[in-house]
């Protein structure tokens, strides 16, 4: 997704909330309120204790999903954003059709690919059900991951790619001048110089990567948003648990983006 | 861009959020799940919904003089499309159950067949809790077999997955993921005759439980369209008197479906 | 090779005619919530810009909820009780519940989506103006509406397009989750096909093929459009 959606992180030293800063939060808690209240009183929550442990669960699930993804992702999108850079053209021109690829086609799309297409090959390969790796290949986690990484690493790659590029010329000539070899110049300089510059962006799309991890309900993947779906299957209650995990998606967020300010504010700032 | 075409393109936009949403209005939307349901609901290679479900639902309309239109909606919420009026007719295979009748009304039956399990040829299974024992069982999402296998399997079996459409729990019988599937008879026979259904046979019927396996399939209506409800349950006597439905289950069924009276 | 062809071939009993009809549900889709987002947006932006306290109070809550809730819960939360309101007030007033149409639904909410990012988006182009271009024209009298037409939006676009583009895809590429509340898009009329068929992979890799010549086509134009606005522009800042 674009670069501009990105939200804003906090800034580490806020200056004292300033009147209309205040009045904006008093307008906030107003409306919180006028929300809140009717919600809890109006609305059915005596199915949440039975699901407490579900939750938990699912909140789990949802995380992992997508502090591994992102992890692995980001691994995988610093080569690709750097051949893109760097050459040689076969494996840019490779790097390039993939985050194409992947970021011209719906995520959706891409997980019911992995899961339901390669599924229905498996019939035509008898062998592989008694292959070591059936145990993991007939469970839905491994392809919810794979889709999320790949999903990951596609995005990434681009911003990667961004990254390395705006490294001012005149700082890998320094480290050049030197004496340090390629890979110490990558490790020491232009990796760490790029990552700082893409750390803004990477908050953003770690949010929304965050944000894509329902679509794991669909291949049979239980994360929170498919234990809001079980409780409305059956209990017959429609918008409370949807309020519920909009709630918790947006804690999950705020933790994310404090996370990464956290981040940012321990990188030295030295710039220009 | 100049401001003539921006108007266009406001103006476009406008149209289309009007124009379309006051289509139709006057007839009744049956509301079926937007998945292949062989041989009661599939969409044809031309957009158009067929099936034995879609066939009988057209003749009893007629029956009942209402003018009636079939529209897509997930099966997961398929409720919730009913009492948000996307729909006003539920006529998606929907079994008539104590549980659901506490949300919605249903009319009378239209069909009603019992409950297979099916699984891998090479594995020994019976359709039962104890005969399921470390398998992995399938259903789908919101049916009555979901329910079924939550309480009869699940202390049993390893795992009950849960699929959004019964297309994806056959997919994934045939992939190996799951070991066996709980679901309607027919549309699992339907299944077995395809190719992927090769890998697997009839387990047997399942034991009944009226509580959760309800009394047959009706189509579920508002609970205060009683106007609707009647028609709807004229239409379906007159279709049974009149020996068309008879005419409709022999294309399709070697036997009647409509099941004990 | 050749029943590949059959399978994707138009005319019945070829399953292509299905997913071209996808494809244009998505695109309807698309267009119409990209444009309901955009007039959201030059809104939204301009509330948040010149708006009273409680306007930008609301239109903050407004995108953060957006931009921190996942679309699909959202879909299904405006899906359902967006209607459900709606008639709720027509019944308040003594009117017949209209009936609101997947694809009205269906721009509705992912236009509500899109409002939020095309408010930042905007509001970001706008705030990249020169502050004395805009105080040009109020000192030429010039109403707010006059100025917001002649001056602000004109001169905001070239710094907006990178942002709407990246919207514009985006917009294409979410109408696949209408799949999930049952909406015949691509997306979901390819699972019907590859159901129907048992030809899964075949049908998933054909729809990724639309969506992605979709992406390729729409980043030409911008890019067309980009290097049209941009004209007169600065090479660099």
């Amino acid at each position: 997704m674009s670069l501009d959606t990105v939200l804003t992180p906090p800034s580490p030293n806020l200056p004292a909330p300033d009147r209309s800063v205040l009045f904006r939060r008093l307008v906030f808690a107003a409306i919180g309120l006028a929300i809140v209240v009717p919600v809890v009183l109006l609305m059915r929550w005596d199915w949440l204790p039975d699901y407490l442990e579900l939750f938990a669960q699912g909140i789990w699930t949802s995380i992992w999903l997508t502090l591994v993804s992102a992890g692995v992702g980001l691994m995988l999108a610093i080569p690709i954003g750097l051949v893109q850079v760097t050459g040689p053209a076969p494996l840019a021109l490779v790097a390039k059709g993939f985050c194409t690829v992947i970021r011209g086609t719906p995520l959706l799309l891409q997980m019911w690919l992995l899961y339901y297409g390669l599924g229905s090959l498996f019939p035509e390969i008898p062998w592989i059900r008694e292959s070591f790796a059936w145990e993991i290949l007939r469970q839905a986690w491994p392809y919810a991951l794979l889709s999320l990484t790949l999903s990951y690493a596609g995005y990434e790659g681009e911003v990667m790619r961004g990254a390395f590029a705006s490294v001012p010329r005149g700082e890998l000539e320094a480290g050049r001048a030197f004496g340090m070899s390629p890979f110490t110049l990558l490790r020491r300089i232009w990796l760490p110089r790029a990552l700082f510059q893409a750390l803004p962006t990477l908050a953003g799309e770690t949010v929304l990567q965050l944000k894509s991890t329902p679509l794991v309900a669909t291949i049979t993947v239980i994360d929170v948003y498919a234990v809001a779906s079980r409780i409305r299957q059956d209990t017959y209650v429609v918008y409370e648990p949807l309020l519920l995990i909009a709630v918790l998606y947006m804690i999950m967020t705020l933790i994310l983006v404090r996370a990464f300010a956290w981040l940012e504010a321990r990188v030295p700032v030295k710039r220009g | 861009m100049s401001k003539a075409r921006i108007l266009a393109a406001l103006g476009l936009a406008t149209a289309m959020m009007l124009g379309v949403g006051s289509a139709n209005a006057a007839s009744v939307k049956l509301g079926v799940a937007a998945e292949p349901y062989p041989p009661f609901s599939v969409k044809d290679a031309a957009g158009k919904w067929t099936g034995w479900e879609m066939e009988i639902g057209l003749a009893v309309c007629k029956a009942a003089k209402l003018e009636c239109e079939f529209k897509e909606v997930a099966w997961d919420g398929i409720i919730a499309s009913l009492n948000s009026k996307k729909i006003d007719v539920i006529w998606s295979s929907m079994s008539i159950t104590p549980e659901r009748k506490k949300s919605i009304d249903f009319t009378d039956k239209y069909y009603n067949t019992p409950a297979n399990v099916i699984g891998v040829k090479a594995q020994a299974m019976t359709a039962s809790g104890e005969g399921l024992k470390g398998k992995i069982v399938g259903v789908q999402v919101s049916t009555i077999h979901q329910r079924y296998a939550e309480k009869y399997f699940k202390p049993h079996a390893k795992e009950i997955k849960v699929y959004q459409t019964q297309d994806e729990a056959n997919q994934d019988l045939a992939a190996g993921r799951v070991d066996a599937l709980l679901a309607d008879s027919i549309t699992l026979d339907d299944f077995l005759k395809t190719d992927p259904g090769k890998c697997c046979d009839v387990k047997g019927s399942v034991k009944d439980d009226p509580e959760i396996l309800g009394a047959g399939v009706g189509g579920g209506v508002r609970k205060k369209d009683g106007d609707l409800k009647a028609k709807l349950n004229a239409g379906i006597a007159a279709v049974r008197a009149s020996g068309e439905y008879d005419t409709i289950t022999k294309k399709y069924f070697s036997f009647d479906i409509y099941g004990p009276k | 090779m050749d029943e590949i062809l059959a399978l994707l071939a138009l005319e019945p009993p070829g399953w292509g005619g299905n997913l071209l009809r996808g494809l244009v549900s998505s695109l309807e889709i698309a267009f119409g919530a990209y444009f309901l987002g955009l007039v959201i947006g030059i809104g939204g932006a301009c509330g948040k810009l010149w708006g009273g306290e409680t306007t930008k109070a609301v239109l903050d809550l407004y995108t953060t909820i957006v931009r921190a809730v996942p679309e699909l819960v959202l879909i299904l939360i405006l899906y359902f009780a967006g209607t459900d309101l709606i008639n709720l007030i027509l019944d308040y007033f003594g009117r017949e519940p209209i009936d609101i149409s997947g694809l009205v639904a269906g721009i509705a909410v992912l236009g509500v989506v899109q409002g939020a990012y095309s408010t930042e988006v905007v509001r970001g182009a706008i705030q990249t103006i020169p502050a004395g271009q805009i105080e040009a024209a109020r000192a030429y009298g010039m109403s707010p509406w006059l100025r917001l037409r002649r001056i602000i939006l004109p001169a905001m676009l070239p710094f907006a397009i990178p942002g709407l583009g990246n919207l514009w895809l985006n917009a294409t590429k979410d109408t696949a989750i209408l799949a999930v509340v049952g909406f015949a898009e691509l997306t979901l009329e390819t699972r019907q096909a590859a159901g129907s068929t048992k030809r899964y992979f075949l049908f998933y890799i054909a729809a990724g093929l639309l969506y992605l010549m979709v992406t390729l086509v729409s980043t030409y134009v911008i890019g067309r459009i980009e290097a049209r606005v941009r004209r007169g522009l600065p090479r660099h800042g």
